[in-house]
């Protein structure tokens, strides 16, 4: 469908490139970040006890990893039990081949869809297309991308890149209303009742969801506009992927999850709608559930002790609103739906050491560590930035690839750059705190010096704008 | 049948792949039964009660559910039929929605000219509850910190399409189901998720969308309108 899908994807240092000259780009997202993280300060610092509740959900979290298996299992149970169906999906085509199945079945061609990066990883749109289904996209944004046939560019506001001009053009020719203001209200309202129609006639509904609870079967789709109410109450079929990684022990755990997320993701209190269900109810809503579980890559991600972490995010997107080099280089510089620093170490581990685009998403990072200063769930995400540094590093000298770092110049060619400037020099000394740790823990010398060099590189590629960046350190702190 | 093999091997794949992430291959088949939570080990330091009197719970749910820009009253119960018939005139309410199992005490009179759409006696088409101006319910829940709704679909809530079509939802909560903080508000839902699975909404304000450069705007899909009425 959309061309950029199918470009030959490129190293993260090149597109990055392209995405910084783009003035617009980076004016909605200077913005958009800048308010959503002054926004999430106030409503994490009204939190007497959110150290406690990062705590315990990063426990729970590792909790459920140890026991995957049986919490999977507990979960179809659950869910069998309430009256949904369960279906196993190993990877991306298996997922979209029992989806897009269970849709003939019912001999329909179109469904209503609410936003799931899960469906955008695994490309559910494109591969419903190919066998002549429709997969409509409700939520504003993704409305809008799919319209523009584009690309997704945050996490949660994946029109981030478009401005109101630009959006009331693409709905003045698509939807073909003439009198359109650029008037966000206006626009929403134009939405509004487009979808509308879709949604009283839809006949299936197609989700993500945000958590699953194993003992009881219950999931949630957290959000904002209504649409997810719309997808999740109106159809008469409802499918929903799950990634393995969304399981919850118990339903008391909402307790914990449903604080975090909210004040982390859209720096609200709580969001506008979240939307539980437990199967089927009789006269309420879709009275045929299918839930399918996906792997694809969770798996390999799990059977790496460092990078295993990564599975905790419960997708908040706090850290790509911190993140410098995200702010100035956007979304689709990732080559991934999953942005930012989370992209950063998610989807090198999902799509294995082959891929060229991914494996340099390890190195767009200055390792300044905001992002796990505020992540939810407390994942150390400039620690598996640097494990998985290592890791590419190792496969290419595998691969005959990589012929080594001589060490001294390296670090004495960083420690010049950094010790200029006092915000870059605290963050040489993360960088070599954490290489440090990883140096001393697996014991292996010729690590420490890759990381530090590609660091450099990256700086020297593309160094952020002193003034800016400053703003930015003053900021967060 | 093909599907249902292919199904079966997904399930295998995925789980034998999972016991071999975490090295527990040989032979340890994952058991279910008898299977104890593991979740003893886990730290819940953070707060489950909440401090607040009742009056401090009360102001606070007000004032949260106003950040929201929904709109907050205060009424006694015996005034109710008055005090909604008041809302739905200023709103231009002429269809009102009702679930079944609502307290027929809070209703405005017939002569207020609001017309009552009943869920009750036979559920209600899909276009009549589009085409209703808006839906008065009670709820399950509420909770202060984050100004929340939760509705279970009980009597008086009624099924998750009557509030969600409506342009307008009047929600009635009485003090005695505000609590303070969110632990307690899933701590009361445990038992309806355990014995009748009923879908849960939380609402936090209307509907809204910061699609369009981050300007908040209220009201996309569900209703576009809410107005809490304390008792
Ligand atoms: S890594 Fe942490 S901060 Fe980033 S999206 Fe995931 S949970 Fe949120």
């Amino acid at each position: 469908m959309s061309s950029s899908k199918t470009a030959v994807p490129q190293a993260f240092e090149k597109t990055a490139r392209t995405y910084l000259d783009d003035a617009q780009l980076r004016r909605n997202l200077g913005h958009a970040t800048r308010t959503i993280r002054n926004k999430r300060n106030n409503v994490v610092g009204e939190m007497p006890d959110w150290e406690e509740l990062r705590e315990s959900g990063r426990q729970i979290k590792q909790n459920v990893m140890m026991n995957l298996d049986r919490y999977l299992l507990q979960l179809e149970e659950s869910v069998i039990k309430a009256g949904g169906v369960v279906h196993w999906a190993h990877d991306a085509a298996d997922a979209n081949r029992i989806i897009a199945n269970l849709i003939k079945e019912k001999g329909e061609s179109e469904v209503v869809k609410v936003k799931s990066i899960t469906t955008d990883e695994i490309g559910l749109n494109d591969a419903l297309d190919k066998e002549g289904i429709h997969a409509l996209e409700t939520d504003l944004a993704e409305l809008i991308v799919q319209m523009a046939g584009d690309e997704p560019s945050h996490i949660l506001v994946p029109a981030i890149h478009k401005n109101r001009s630009e959006i009331r053009d693409l709905f003045r020719e698509k939807l073909g209303i003439e009198n359109l203001s650029d008037k966000p209200a206006e626009l929403a309202d134009a939405a509004r009742r487009y979808l509308r129609k879709k949604f009283l006639h839809a006949k299936i509904g197609v989700s993500g969801a945000n958590f699953a609870v194993a003992e009881t079967g219950t999931v949630v789709v957290v959000e904002s506009e209504g649409n997810g109410r719309m997808c999740t109450t109106l159809p008469q079929t409802l499918i929903s992927v799950l990634g393995i990684e969304k399981i919850i022990p118990t339903w008391q755990d909402f307790e914990v999850f449903m604080q975090l997320l909210p004040r982390s993701s859209t720096a609200e209190r709580m969001n506008p709608y979240n939307n539980f269900w437990t199967g089927t109810t009789a006269g309420d809503g879709p009275q045929e559930f299918h839930l399918v579980l996906l792997d694809n890559g969770r798996t390999s991600v799990l059977a790496d002790e460092t990078g295993r972490d990564t599975l905790h995010c419960i997708r908040c997107s706090a850290c790509l609103n911190v993140c410098p080099v995200y702010e100035r280089t956007g979304g689709h510089a990732y080559h991934s739906v999953y942005p930012g620093p989370i992209g950063a170490i998610l989807t090198p581990q999902l799509r294995g050491p082959d891929d060229v685009a991914a494996a340099s998403l390890p190195y767009a990072s200055s390792l300044c560590g905001a992002c796990y200063e505020v992540c939810p769930v407390k994942i150390n995400i400039p620690e598996i930035l640097v494990h998985l540094r290592n890791k590419g590093v190792r496969h290419k000298k595998r691969r005959g690839f990589f012929s080594g770092v001589r060490i001294e110049p390296v670090i004495m060619k960083m420690a010049a750059h950094a010790f200029r400037r006092r915000a870059l020099y605290e963050m040489a000394q993360k960088v070599a705190r954490i290489g440090q740790r990883l140096y001393v823990r697996k014991g292996i010398i010729s690590k420490l010096p890759f990381q530090l060099s590609s660091w450099t590189e990256m700086r020297d590629l593309k160094p952020i704008p002193e003034q800016t960046f400053r703003e930015w350190w003053r900021t967060r702190s | 049948m093909v599907e249902d093999t292919l199904m079966k091997n997904s399930k295998d794949i995925i789980l034998k792949r999972i016991q071999s992430a975490l090295r527990k291959e040989n032979g340890m088949k994952p058991q279910l039964s008898g299977m104890e939570p593991p979740l003893r080990g886990i730290d819940r330091k953070y707060e489950t009660h909440s401090k607040l009197s009742q009056v401090e719970r009360l102001r606070l749910f007000m004032e949260r559910v106003s950040d929201y820009k929904a709109n907050v009253t205060r009424a006694e119960e015996k005034e109710l039929p008055k005090v909604i018939a008041d809302i739905c005139a200023v709103e231009q309410v002429k269809k009102l929605v009702i679930p079944p199992g609502i307290d027929t005490n809070w209703l405005p009179e017939k002569t207020s000219g609001v017309a009552l759409i009943s869920d009750e006696s036979g559920p209600l088409s899909i276009q009549e509850i589009d085409q209703s101006d808006a839906v008065l319910t009670g709820c399950f829940r509420a909770v202060a910190q984050t100004g929340t709704i939760v509705m279970t679909g009980g009597a008086g809530q009624g099924r998750r399409l009557l509030t969600l079509l409506p342009d307008f939802h009047i929600c009635v909560v009485r003090t005695d189901q505000v609590v303070g903080i969110i632990p307690e508000a899933f701590w009361d839902l445990d038992p309806l998720i355990r014995e009748k699975k009923v879908p849960v909404t939380f609402i936090s304000g209307p509907s809204a969308t910061s699609d369009i450069e981050l300007d908040r705007v209220e009201g996309v899909h569900g209703p576009r309108r809410l107005h809490v009425v304390i008792v």
